[in-house]
């Protein structure tokens, strides 16, 4: 850090109490060395960060006008829309950025998995970004319930109902999770509490995310480790100039739906306030739920991943189980990858199936908005196979039988030869 | 202290370890019992409050339903079908051979009048409202109610037939007052 601003007195007095100068330039500053390679992939951790940010500020806003009661809901987010000053632009923002903060988080996580991101000793850092996946998750679905629309309404039934699949106890816990004998009054706040709650936790995960990371610091796309001091660059002004400069580019795509396609990500039926005795035709998911949803929906009485465990449970809590360990699967994927080369630039083999893998991610959302009829069955139920077909069995076995290309001295040596 | 006991005998050393034992496994159990006990209200705070269990039953006139005709009422926030049904729909249901049944019950133990078919209209999938109740809605492959959501076709007792549902719609408790009135619940 520029050694005059140190010096100033003021700076001086607050540094020997409280070193936060030290710690920022530590974290954030020319103090912080970071590998010289990094490409914009590296962008998107800063870019979900913004985002979180502007889903805080836009959501603590939008709280002050909203009514958390079955008969006000709905009319309180139409008052936020017509009445409430730049109401209208406060909602778009936050209805808009959710799904942003999902683009960004998904792109973040491919970024990890083709660079081998999740290999020592980064596994904690993977592990706190797969806790914060799954708290998002929790947060933008029972978000999506607040505006008390159809979709709001009937998104909440089905993925309550999702308990009641549990042996035993799963009636008596979907009454837990209600307050009730259906999603009524006390869902609705109980889901506002939660919604409220969850995105401190989530920075809080963040924090962790950040601890880990700084530790052993960022992976870059040669996925060796920066050892001699020319292989890296200060954090600031170098990546602080290539984050803002990508945040730019966010904003542009951003408010870009924000003042064009506001409801591009939306479903109409939102529109319409939530009715208990009515479900809309055609109930979907929001789009960063879809591969999920495709996952649990696979899961029928034919399919032949379901044949195997039929005689031990239905294929309901079948279906909703795979949809869990879909996620949850990333958590040991550390493990499940048994090459010791990070980066897929040196995995020929390795490299093709990501994309595959990634391709299967965009055909289960792509079925996931599709009805469950037809070729979309059987397209969806190979689809699962393939996700899970991916993680346990191909990722292992790459691992072993692949063999890598040489992979560079040091990230020095790659880049400036 | 300690070394003074230690220094003395062996002994006392044996008590006073057994004695530390003693204090840690009781207080360790009086705290792991007093967390519990803390925390139980706060989860089952979240469980239905008395004022919604008071809402649990309601009484209806079924007098003005058809032959053929359905009516959907409101029993704890969720619908409830009641069906007229007809002679040829009863003879159906019957009809069917249990062993064909992906959640078998015969249509007796469904019904307490085989004319009035009475329960809860929630798909058993994940909760959706079956369409059928209205004449011009889809009844499904079975001629009873289809589940949009996700495929369930239901027969005309209401019992899965195909789709991803694993059980038959629920039955809600529910009496005759008299020939004209029942009440759910």
């Amino acid at each position: 850090m520029a050694s005059k601003f140190m010096e100033n007195p003021v700076i001086k007095w607050v540094e020997y109490r409280l070193p936060i100068f030290s710690f920022i330039d530590h974290s954030v500053g020319s103090g912080y060395p970071t590998p010289r390679n990094l490409n914009y992939w590296w962008n998107f951790g800063s870019l979900a960060g913004v985002a979180l940010v502007i889903m805080i500020a836009s959501g603590i806003v939008l709280a002050m006008s909203y009514t958390a009661h079955v008969d006000y809901a709905f009319e309180s987010v139409e008052r936020i829309m017509r009445d409430v000053n730049y109401g209208w632009l406060i909602r778009y923002i936050h209805m808009n950025g959710g799904s942003m903060f999902f683009i960004v988080v998904y792109i973040h996580l491919f970024r990890g998995m083709y660079y081998g991101s999740y290999k020592a000793p980064r596994e904690i850092v993977w592990i706190m970004g797969v806790l914060i996946l799954l708290a998002m998750m929790a947060t933008a679905f029972m978000g999506y319930v607040l505006p008390w629309g159809q979709m709001s309404f009937w998104g909440a039934t089905v993925i309550t109902n999702l308990f009641s699949a549990i042996p035993l106890v799963g009636d008596a816990i979907v009454t837990w999770l209600w307050g009730g004998f259906s999603v009524d009054n006390p869902t609705l706040n109980r889901f506002y509490a939660f919604h409220y709650l969850l995105p401190f936790v989530i920075f809080a995960l963040v924090f962790i995310h950040l601890w880990a990371l700084h530790v052993h610091r960022s992976n870059n796309p040669l996925g060796v480790e920066a050892k001699a001091p020319e292989d890296s660059i200060p954090f600031h002004p170098y990546y602080t100039m290539k984050d803002l400069f990508g945040m730019g580019v966010f904003m542009i795509i951003f408010m870009g739906f924000v003042f064009y396609a506001p409801n591009f990500f939306g479903e109409p039926d939102n529109y319409i306030k939530a009715n208990p005795l009515v479900t809309p035709p055609h109930i979907v998911p929001e789009w960063y739920f879809l591969p999920f949803y495709a996952i649990l929906r696979a899961f029928t009485a034919d399919f032949f991943m379901y044949w195997p465990i039929s005689w031990l449970m239905s294929a309901k809590l079948a279906g909703v189980i795979a949809m869990f360990a879909s996620i949850l699967l990333l958590l040991v994927l550390p493990w499940l990858d048994r090459s010791k080369v990070r980066s897929a630039k040196f995995r020929p083999i390795y490299k093709q199936f990501f994309w595959i893998f990634f391709l299967d991610c965009l055909v289960l959302g792509y079925i996931g908005a599709k009805p469950a009829e037809g070729s979309f069955i059987i397209i969806g139920q190979l689809a699962t196979f393939y996700y899970f077909f991916h993680l346990i069995i191909l990722i292992p076995l790459i691992g072993i039988l692949e063999r890598p290309r040489p992979i560079p001295e040091s990230i020095s040596a790659a880049v400036t030869k | 202290m300690a070394d003074t006991v230690t220094a003395a005998t062996g002994e006392s050393k044996e008590d006073d370890k057994s004695r530390r034992d003693f204090l840690i496994v009781a207080t360790s159990t009086v705290g792991a019992v007093g967390t519990g006990l803390a925390i139980w209200p706060f989860i089952d705070t979240m469980n239905p409050a008395a004022d919604t269990l008071a809402l649990s039953s309601t009484e209806i006139d079924i007098s003005p339903i058809e032959v053929g005709q359905s009516i959907t009422v409101v029993w704890r926030g969720k619908p409830v079908f009641i069906r007229h049904r007809s002679q040829a729909e009863i003879d159906e249901s019957q009809a069917v051979a249990i062993a064909d049944l992906i959640d078998p019950e015969t249509d007796d133990q469904r019904v307490q009048k085989a004319e009035w078919l009475i329960m809860v209209g929630v798909c058993t999938h994940l909760g959706c409202i079956p369409l059928g109740q209205k004449s011009g809605e889809p009844k499904g492959e079975y001629g009873g109610w289809f589940c949009p959501c996700h495929g369930s076709h239901y027969d005309t007792s209401g019992r899965i037939r195909k789709g991803p549902a694993p059980l038959n719609l629920v039955v809600p408790g529910y009496e005759f007052l008299d020939d004209s009135t029942v009440k759910i619940g």
